[in-house]
């Protein structure tokens, strides 16, 4: 090392940053954010492992000789439930431990484009999300024999790719309340009571009528709705569901950037 | 502004306060191109803060910092620079040579990531997961990434924590390769000796407020403090009375006297104790001369 020389002339005299390089700059943040999720198998696996070995269980299992309506509609249920976590988890204990642990600030630091950091997590979150809605998918075509069209399987995995940005949202508002270790349970409260509350585990025609009234207030309760739409199992306004979706995204997202600017 | 025109990052009479703590009370700084600067000063005195107020992590509650004459939040001014913070957990499961090409694709012009791994000494590490590190080869790492970006100025926070002497040595090594590639540098430490070895200039701070700032020679005088060590029979206590005496003290079969005028005071040593042997006299060192200065602090509070 002590012998190495470096060269003053190499740098060149322009400081500007080209706008390739800042665009460079966002995919090296996007490529870095997934390659360290997917490294991380206490992270993966959870995200990957709950929603398919549910559908398996209750759905084939158990409920095997229910007919292929309920297969049909417990793949929307699982798959949303699967879409939830890696939003939610994602975002919300990432930017707990990363507040606490000093790289958010470090972040901060860096010459690193805006919004880099945030753009990047919710990519990772959207590819999460497409392989739990494809590992669904595999599973009903092949095991449960659950009859759908291209474009219906298709237009519910779109449903799962777009509708983990609600959760990155409620995630990142979440992760600006928490810091540290304590992330991950407290993020279950969140997921596991709101998956019960808009009928994911139990149909909601099923629960208590003054839970079935209050279940729109959950962004779970509108993509169930959606997802069901996409596989033509209900008939509703699908609008209304995506604007109370992108209300709820907006609405956790201004929160949660207001929040971090502040306190960090 | 013509005489800030080598001013690379200054703080200008600036004040933060957290709630009823005072963390800095009218702090001026400035630092010039091409120049180490070390910002020394014991825990709570204010580095850190100064740091961040400089990166654009936290505002001044009154004055200003300056990077490059912008606001530090300005991404401009912030890909001049480079950083090592002092605790950042990075992704453990992220290679270095993906953490190298990541932080260097936020640089306009950065370094060939070989130079950079070459540079910090960490050509080895290049396909090492950085959990699996050790703390040293992480502070390594963190080097990495603080120059990759090719900076004309590097932050860095308290960098050879948890080095053993071997490595920190080699990196005193790079940061003088950096400085004379025209790089500046500010180096907070707790380590009197790094100062003492590398910087040209060091501010010294306490409680929220700059002590003294100058280089290491005059932060030397400013505090004319000599040892002499000696092997005698002469009472202790009776030669601290002595004038021109500020301390005595006995190590051992050694009497240890510390003095302003040791001229003078070895005279009257020799004449007292004519078979005093083993005599040693010894300039004081910087950290006698910051310990010297954050005491005569602490008197003046408490006399306050």
């Amino acid at each position: 090392m002590n012998s190495l020389s470096i060269s003053v002339t190499a740098a060149p005299n322009t400081k500007e940053m080209s706008a390739r390089r800042v665009i460079g700059a966002y995919l090296a943040e996007a490529r870095s954010e997934c390659l360290r999720y997917m490294r991380a198998p206490a992270f993966m696996l959870p995200i990957m492992l709950f929603p398919t070995m549910f559908y398996l269980l209750f759905g084939l299992v158990m409920n095997g000789s229910a007919g292929a309506e309920t297969l049909r509609y417990l793949l929307v249920s699982y798959g949303v439930f699967g879409v939830i976590s890696p939003g939610l988890f994602g975002f919300g204990v990432s930017l707990a431990l990363e507040r606490d642990g000093g790289l958010l600030t470090y972040k901060r630091a860096l010459p690193m484009p805006p919004g880099a950091y945030l753009l990047g997590k919710m990519l990772m979150a959207m590819v999460a999300a497409a392989v739990v809605v494809l590992m669904l998918l595999a599973i009903g075509l092949a095991l449960a024999h659950v009859t759908l069209s291209w474009p219906q399987a298709a237009l519910l995995l779109l449903a799962g790719i777009l509708g983990v940005l609600p959760f990155c949202a409620l995630g990142m508002l979440v992760g600006t309340f928490i810091k540290g270790q304590g992330a991950p349970g407290t993020l279950n409260m969140v997921y596991l009571p709101m998956s019960f509350l808009s009928g994911l585990w139990v149909p909601i025609g099923m629960l208590p009528k003054v839970l079935q009234q209050i279940a729109p207030i959950w962004p779970s309760y509108h993509l169930h709705q959606l997802g069901l739409a996409a596989l033509g199992m209900t008939h509703g306004n699908v609008m209304q569901h995506v604007a109370a979706l992108a209300g709820f995204t907006a609405a956790s997202f201004f929160i949660a950037a207001r929040r971090l600017r502040r306190y960090g | 502004m013509h005489t800030s025109s080598d001013a690379v990052a200054r703080l200008a009479g600036v004040a933060k306060r957290y709630g009823s703590v005072t963390a800095l009370d009218g702090v001026d700084l400035v630092l010039q191109r091409g120049e180490l600067l070390a910002v020394l000063g014991p825990n709570g005195a204010g580095k850190s803060t100064s740091i961040g107020l400089l990166l654009g992590l936290i505002r001044p509650d009154g004055g200003r910092a300056e990077l490059f004459g912008m606001d530090p939040q300005q991404i401009d001014a912030r890909r001049r620079i480079g950083v090592m913070l002092q605790s950042a957990m990075l992704p453990p499961t992220l290679r270095v040579g993906e953490l190298l090409r990541l932080v260097a694709s936020y640089y306009p012009h950065p370094r060939p990531l070989e130079q950079s791994a070459a540079l910090a000494g960490i050509d080895d590490l290049l396909n090492r997961p950085y959990g699996k590190l050790s703390g040293g080869q992480q502070r390594r790492v963190q080097f990495a990434l603080a120059l990759c970006g090719r900076p004309e100025l590097v932050f860095l926070d308290e960098p050879t924590v948890g080095m053993d002497i071997d490595a920190r040595r080699r990196l005193w090594n790079a940061m003088r390769n950096l400085v004379a590639e025209g790089c500046s540098v500010v180096l907070t430490t707790h380590y009197l000796e790094e100062a003492e070895a590398l910087a040209q200039r060091v501010v010294v701070m306490a409680k929220g407020r700059v002590l003294s700032e100058g280089s290491v020679d005059a932060l030397r005088a400013q505090v004319p403090v000599a040892r002499i060590r000696c092997a005698t029979d002469l009472d202790a206590q009776a030669v601290s009375a002595w004038p021109l005496v500020n301390a005595a003290q006995r190590e051992g079969d050694r009497l240890l006297v510390h003095t302003s005028e040791p001229e003078n005071v070895l005279r009257r040593l020799l004449e007292a104790d004519s078979s005093l042997s083993a005599l040693e006299v010894q300039r004081a060192g910087l950290a006698e001369a910051f310990t010297e200065l954050t005491r005569e602090e602490d008197q003046q509070q408490e006399a306050a």
